[in-house]
């Protein structure tokens, strides 16, 4: 059986280390977006222009995937149909093999991650590799992500210098940012330049002009883009936009909540094949995987809003206490509460929906305005409940609808109250001691 | 509790009992946010009132002539935030409460790590919020923490007893209630 979230948070919560690293970098992210935030003035009414257009996006997903289509062949770009992870990795290693392969580049890209493509790449004996600095140091150390934005969050710099002098470079002798770069990119440059296959996702793929957009901070995702071959984007069919104008909205909204930046250092929009210049060779695999059964649920389909900014993890409460790995999921924090269970299966991840105190501390950053709470609740819902559960909460709930029932049981239970010890709460907590009397005792005697 | 838990169908038998049972009524207080929060998103057209909100912004009453002379530290609990949206009336009630010294301390606004069933299903974490609430509570000099909420305070309390600190929890209205 999986475990469950709290079973993993538990564990992750022994970690003091990545405990700390994690507090300080999400506090930090979280401050930096706050401060810009606080200083775009018309930061409310972007909110409801990017929750608007992906409303009218996913209202109308179909049409939109067809005309991305159209106008991504007319540009030259050869567009793919996956289903499910598996067909999407197929057609990958089709092409790979098709145009004979040797090394292939990745940049950072969730989706990819979501399928397990290199994975499946390896099964099929090709190598892939990582080349945003945070996944690269992930994959050499066969660890995986932690966060959206920040995959290796849950790292610090000492960490990262032993990572890279046992793998890439014997001969690092500091833990200094500037030189962890260098080492990276000394080992990275060769690779990029001999590489004959990128593989990337993309932010945003235009209906209207079949152009994909990629935001990335290194410019190693710029180079998986333009420098190999041939070029493969993985792209969920959610990350569709009406428009080319609608780009206005989401770059201004991403780089603030996702780095609490005003602008993105590298932001790739790319349209097609252009003789000379760039990839001579361009496919976008369009990803289903489950995503047209959230689609199906009024109120859990606007999860698939999602911009990946990775806010509502950097504020959750809850995250940076239990850190990524305890959601079992590429995409852990709030949002990951409510997209793994949908994306991956209900009873699979029954627990996630629960890994939340519905504080709404997500709400408020999300910066499409998805309401995660409501839709946490939507999915306990659903979640299949053990009958000793239903039980408890059947008979609480007879006891509580009439205040005759509370008032006996409250004065029964009132000597025993000081004896008591409930499971998970006495852990850390007390109880208070029982009142003299009781509410309505109180009340009659005013 | 029942809603959030995710039994739906026993909730709303409960609070459709609550609307019934107070039918009629021009106006209903209640003294905690959470279920003033959830009512009025069930019920919107309800007049329901956490109690500060309705001493300030339905009576205008910001001092209620209370006298309580302590170093406080206010919780501003979750639901009163984000969900009820109860302001600074909390705030102004207490500044006007003669002889209370208001005490900030940090993350103020970050959840206690109570979330009803969470405290239970999710102990460890949950334990590690209220850890961070505590530390912080008793990094001041405050006597007292408040809240609009007995949920909040209930937890919180329970994890500064637990450490057997000198910081003890009190609800927003017995403090109004003081003389």
């Amino acid at each position: 059986m999986t475990p469950t979230f709290s079973q993993r948070a538990e564990h992750e919560l022994q970690n003091t280390v990545q405990r700390s690293n994690l507090r300080r970098a999400a506090k930090t992210i979280g401050a930096r977006r706050a401060m810009v935030v606080a200083s775009t003035p018309d930061w409310e009414e972007l909110r409801e222009a990017g929750r608007a257009i992906k409303t009218e996006a996913l209202g109308r997903l179909d049409e939109y995937l067809l005309q991305f289509e159209a106008s991504a062949t007319a540009a030259g770009t050869t567009v793919h149909w996956a289903s499910t992870g598996t067909e999407a990795g197929e057609i990958v290693a089709h092409i790979c093999a098709t145009d004979g392969a040797h090394s292939i580049v990745k940049a950072k890209s969730l989706t990819t991650d979501e399928i397990h493509l290199n994975e499946q790449l390896a099964a099929h004996g090709l190598d892939v590799l990582e080349t945003d600095l945070a996944e690269l140091i992930l994959q050499l150390d066969h660890d995986w992500s932690s966060h959206i934005v920040v995959p290796a969050l849950h790292r610090n710099r000492n960490e990262i210098m032993e990572i890279f002098k046992r793998t890439i470079a014997p001969d690092l002798r500091t833990d200094e940012p500037a030189d962890l770069a260098e080492a990276a990119r000394s080992y990275l440059r060769m690779r990029f330049l001999n590489s004959d296959v990128g593989i990337s996702g993309a932010n945003f793929a235009v209906a209207e002009t079949g152009s994909l957009c990629l935001v990335e901070s290194e410019g190693n995702g710029r180079m998986c883009t333009t420098l190999p071959r041939v070029l493969i984007s993985v792209v969920g069919i959610e990350k569709v936009i009406p428009r080319f104008q609608d780009l206005e909205v989401f770059l201004q909204l991403l780089p603030r909540s996702a780095t609490g930046e005003q602008m993105n250092p590298y932001t790739s929009i790319w349209t097609g094949v252009t003789p000379g210049d760039g990839p001579e060779e361009m496919h976008v695999v369009l990803l289903d995987n489950r995503r047209t059964n959230v689609l199906a649920d009024p109120v859990g389909r606007d999860a698939l809003g999602c911009i990946r900014c990775g806010a509502c993890l950097n504020t959750c409460p809850v995250y940076t206490r239990s850190g990524g790995h305890a959601y079992g999921s590429v995409y852990p924090g709030p949002i990951g509460a409510i997209l793994t269970p949908q994306l991956d299966g209900l009873e699979k991840h029954a627990s996630l929906p629960y890994a939340s105190t519905l504080c709404g501390a997500c709400y408020e950053v999300c910066p499409v305005k998805i309401n995660i709470p409501h839709i946490l609740v939507h999915l306990r819902n659903q979640v299949p409940h053990r009958k000793s559960e239903r039980l408890a909460m059947r008979l609480a709930a007879l006891v509580l609808s009439k205040p005759r029932r509370v008032e006996v049981l409250s004065r029964l239970f009132r000597p025993l109250a000081r004896f008591a010890n409930v499971p998970g709460w006495s852990r850390s907590r007390d109880l208070p001691p029982p009142p003299k009397q009781t509410f309505s005792q109180w009340w009659r005697g005013r | 509790m029942h809603t959030n838990s995710g039994f739906e169908a026993d909730g709303s038998k409960l609070s459709r009992a609550l609307i019934r049972a107070f039918d009629g009524c021009e106006v209903v207080v209640a003294p905690s946010s959470s279920c003033v929060g959830h009512m009025r998103e069930l019920e919107p057209d309800l007049p329901f009132y956490e109690l500060s909100e309705f001493l300030v912004k339905r009576l205008g009453l910001e001092d209620v002539g209370a006298r309580f002379a302590h170093r406080v530290a206010y919780h501003p609990s979750c639901h009163s935030l984000r969900v009820a949206h109860v302001g600074d009336a909390p705030e102004r009630l207490l500044r006007n409460v003669s002889g209370l010294e208001l005490v900030p301390f940090g993350g103020e606004r970050e959840c206690c790590g109570f979330g009803g069933t969470f405290a239970i299903k999710n102990s460890a974490v949950s334990g590690a919020m209220l850890a961070d609430k505590c530390d912080a509570l008793e990094h001041t000099d405050a006597e007292f923490c408040t809240a609009l909420d007995g949920s909040c305070l209930l937890h919180i309390g329970g994890g500064l007893s637990r450490r057997k600190s000198r910081v003890r929890t009190i609800h927003l209205a017995e403090i109004l209630a003081s003389q």
